[in-house]
């Protein structure tokens, strides 16, 4: 009776939906996730949450696939200068506007670029190759870069374009500045090229976008967008049960079976571009946390016997339910310079293992393990089945599993023996992985290589990438950096995390690898 | 008088003093904001300037001076997370938690009052002994599971109220808003109000029922009962007036602990307080909210501590006589 009821309510319910998307043509998908943007000033933070809404009001010059591919944006065309190397030509998309009217040229590009390289800038890094930005004609602007950057369009997708008289105007020609102690106009005001304007914000509770009638693509189909942060899980959860929101994007992985199983729900997934490993050091004479008197890490064996005994597809099943992709390569799949070797991984062999311990051992190593437990999907459930796999072979484990802005210090400042650590790719190239977790630290390099890995070598033929031209020698330098880092085993790669999306039926919306959903693509049954 | 309120406003101070220096050296330990506020691309000499310019690496003690001198002028600087003035977003998000406090509180009082009364008069009745057996879970559920019991009940299965958010607010002048004036405003506020309001509602009734119990069996109701009052009167005209001065200290102290433990509640509601922006900032190491989010809950219980203190002056003439005494 009551189901009978329900469906009848339901069928009620949407026919309604669908006479009302009839009449108006108007579309609302109220959208959910953990956090809230931080600002709206698209060039203060360089965070998730804070890029998918942004990217939304502002337009960037080159746009990402769901595929990873590239694709024109408020750039039409994008080349290397053929006289100079360095040079990068930008040939903008004409007939673009504003939110406030003012057309957009060249000499927005060139403002932007001066207000993503200021010092108070979120975005200064992925920029750090550029020298400066200058407009050639109202629609054609050249990057000086320091070198040649031959993948350099793969930095653009993150850089949102502002109109120079609106920033001038609000006085917000320079991001937020903590320590000044005043807001900027920026953060809570918008003017982008991007498919949709800000209504209205109160931040963390609800942000509303309508669609903007001079967007330059084609009209979504989704003309309005209520934006609601929801940190708590299971009432993120039940806002979308209950009806009261059409898109969950942060779904907990032990809810996935359960909402597939709900009549009304949908859950879609993909990979994320981001997989998880663990690190050592090796290379310092001790460990702070161990109990033997050398680095039982400087030892190959040892290693190759955590490497034997690490079950990814146990972790798969158990911890993640399914929700991951294992691979003993340490970079996302659609990542240039993954190759299917590098994937390969095999079954654990637990007594192999512990002779490779005890031979070096007899009596098995303690260590300490660092571990985020509010970072990534499950982080410390992985770590914990970890140390039970690695206590199997002799290796007795202590976790330290702890918050994230307590665990990321401890890489940074090389106060850890052994982590856990993710990391996306947003340029989709090896180069991004080698210059944060590979290359010996110093200066902009190896901020992330907590393990102190150093050879000079591979350190040469990462500066050489910079720079290389031709991407065929340049993707066999590539390959020949990660014989070596495989080979040294550097990393031990867990998994990639899959992201899943939960939205109620008759949305159609794609997983993005960069966990950045697009409403303006979603088609609506 | 003047002496009195004097030394307590001193002491209150203190209290404040002693409140900031405390929760500054627990922001020691929660670990390091700069990192949440630049991307994973950010350098290392970038990370290090982000935290000079904070003056993150100044003593302890600099920074205390510091956040004490700013503070005593009502300045708690702009938010490490959200980017806004401080005492802004705090101001924006009071008036949502002090409602709800105020509601479950009022909820609590009359809810707990009325049932407490009735299980003194009724001890042995059947329903008495399913309430005061059913007040146990109001005592023993964690807030928490309440709040997740409620959403799914009332949320999921029969789609009645909201499971989250304030539904649509009023604005009522510069500094206030309020959902009481609307009608999805009203349906939000009611499984929080009663998530919130359940374990005050159980403990002003036991207290009232205990009080009840023991004021019934004094000598002066004894004699009200020989003289023939009626059973109205004896119970509500004499008994439960006599109750009530313990009750009222009680709900009035408790308001300040529902107004700094709304936390649970706004999380599992996803209600837009300043619990729910304190525990965002704890994520992110938001200093320069957590500092003011502590400060502002201390002031709270001082201003209640110190209204009490004053109303027991004025009600109570032992401790006048007592001070009058000693000047001799």
């Amino acid at each position: 009776m009551t189901k009978l009821a329900r469906a009848l309510t339901l069928s009620v319910s949407a026919a309604a939906l669908a006479l009302a998307a009839g009449a108006a043509q108007a579309e609302t998908v109220r959208w959910a996730r953990v956090a809230d943007a931080l600002t709206l000033d698209p060039h203060s933070q360089n965070e998730g949450p804070t890029l998918a809404l942004l990217r939304h009001i502002y337009g960037t010059l080159v746009s990402r696939n769901v595929d990873g591919t590239l694709a024109p944006g408020l750039a039409t065309d994008w080349q290397i200068h053929p006289d100079d190397p360095t040079i990068w030509v930008l040939t903008l998309r004409e007939g673009v506007t504003f939110q406030d009217g003012a057309p957009f040229t060249a000499e927005d590009v060139v403002f932007s670029y001066e207000r993503v390289l200021h010092e108070s800038s979120g975005f200064r890094a992925i920029h750090a190759d550029v020298v400066g930005a200058e407009a050639v004609d109202d629609y054609t602007v050249h990057v000086q870069m320091t070198g040649p950057s031959p993948l350099y369009p793969n930095n653009l997708t993150n850089f949102f374009i502002v109109d120079k008289d609106w920033a001038e105007a609000n006085d917000v020609v320079a991001p937020q500045n903590f320590a000044a102690g005043e807001e900027n106009y920026a953060v809570r005001n918008t003017n982008g090229t991007g498919p949709y304007q800000l209504v209205s914000r109160d931040p963390e509770v609800r942000t509303v976008l309508e669609a903007f009638d001079g967007y330059w693509g084609d009209a979504p189909q989704v003309t309005e967008v209520i934006y609601q942060p929801i940190p708590e899980a299971a009432t993120r959860i039940a806002a979308l049960l209950s009806g009261e929101v059409d898109f969950v994007q942060d779904v907990p992985v032990q809810d996935i079976a359960r909402l597939e199983q709900t009549e009304g729900v949908q859950v879609v997934t993909g990979p994320e571009n981001r997989n998880i490993f663990f690190a050592y050091d090796a290379s310092s004479d001790t460990l702070r946390s161990s109990n033997v008197d050398d680095n039982p890490f400087s030892h190959p064996e040892i290693r190759e016997a955590m490497a034997l005994a690490l079950d990814r597809d146990a972790i798969m099943q158990v911890v993640m339910r399914g929700q991951s992709q294992p691979s003993a390569a340490p970079l996302p799949p659609f990542v240039n310079g993954w190759t299917e070797e590098m994937h390969e991984y095999s079954a654990p062999d637990y007594e192999r293992a512990a002779e490779l311990v005890s031979s070096v051992y007899p009596d098995g190593f303690s260590v300490q393990l660092d571990c985020p437990n509010d970072r990534y999907l499950n982080d410390e459930a992985i770590c914990q089945a970890t140390v039970g796999m690695l206590g199997r072979i002799g290796i007795d484990v202590t976790l330290n599993s702890q918050t994230r802005s307590l665990h990321f210090p401890l890489i940074e400042n090389w106060e850890t023996d052994f982590y856990m650590l993710g990391w996306g790719v947003p340029t989709f190239d090896s180069a991004y992985v080698f210059n944060f977790l590979v290359h010996t630290r110093e200066g902009s390099y190896g901020a992330y290589n907590g393990g102190r890995y150093s050879n000079p070598e591979v350190d040469a033929m990462i500066e050489s990438i910079a720079t290389m031209t031709d991407l065929d020698e340049r993707n066999a330098v590539i390959a020949q950096i990660w014989d070596q880092v495989m080979e040294d085993r550097v990393f031990l790669n867990v998994h990639n995390q899959l992201l899943a999306y939960a939205v109620r039926d008759g949305l159609n919306i794609d997983v993005h690898p960069e966990n950045s959903p697009t409403l303006w693509t979603v088609t609506v049954d | 008088m003047i002496a009195f309120i004097i030394r307590r406003l001193l002491q209150s101070v203190i209290v404040m003093v002693a409140v900031a220096a405390v929760s500054f050296t627990l922001f020691r330990f929660v670990g390091d904001p700069v990192n949440s506020m630049v991307g994973q691309e950010a350098s290392i000499a970038d990370r290090e300037a982000l935290r000079d310019s904070l003056g993150l690496n100044d003593p302890i003690f600099l920074q205390f001076g510091r956040f004490i001198g700013n503070a005593a002028q009502g300045e708690f600087g702009i938010s490490y997370r959200l980017q806004m003035p401080v005492t802004e977003l705090i101001l924006q998000r009071l008036p949502a938690t002090i409602e709800l406090a105020l509601v479950s509180g009022f909820l609590a009082f009359v809810v707990g009052l009325s049932l407490g009364v009735y299980t003194a008069l009724r001890r042995r009745g059947v329903m008495s002994n399913i309430i005061m057996t059913g007040s146990l879970i109001g005592v023993s559920l964690p807030t928490f599971l309440i709040g997740v019991l409620l959403i799914w009940i009332f949320a999921v299965e029969l789609r009645w109220l909201p499971s989250n958010g304030r539904g649509d607010v009023v604005s009522i002048g510069d500094w206030w808003s309020t959902g009481l004036l609307t009608h999805s405003g009203r349906l939000a506020l009611i499984l929080p109000a009663i998530t919130l309001g359940l374990y005050q509602m159980t403990l002003i009734m036991r207290l009232v029922r205990a009080e009840m119990l023991e004021v019934l069996r004094t000598d002066y109701i004894k004699f009200a009962r020989a003289r023939g009052l009626s059973a109205r009167a004896i119970n509500f005209g004499h008994a439960l007036k006599n109750t009530l001065v313990p009750v009222i200290t009680i709900t009035g102290l408790q308001l300040g602990s529902i107004i700094a433990f709304a936390i649970i509640t706004e999380t599992v509601f996803n209600w837009p307080g300043v619990g729910a922006l304190f525990i965002n900032s704890v994520r992110f190491v938001d200093v320069p909210v957590m500092a003011a989010y502590l400060m502002m809950i201390a002031l709270v219980f001082v201003v209640i501590n110190l209204i009490v203190d004053l109303l027991y002056y004025a009600v109570d003439p032992r401790l006048r006589v007592d001070r009058a005494g000693k000047a001799h």
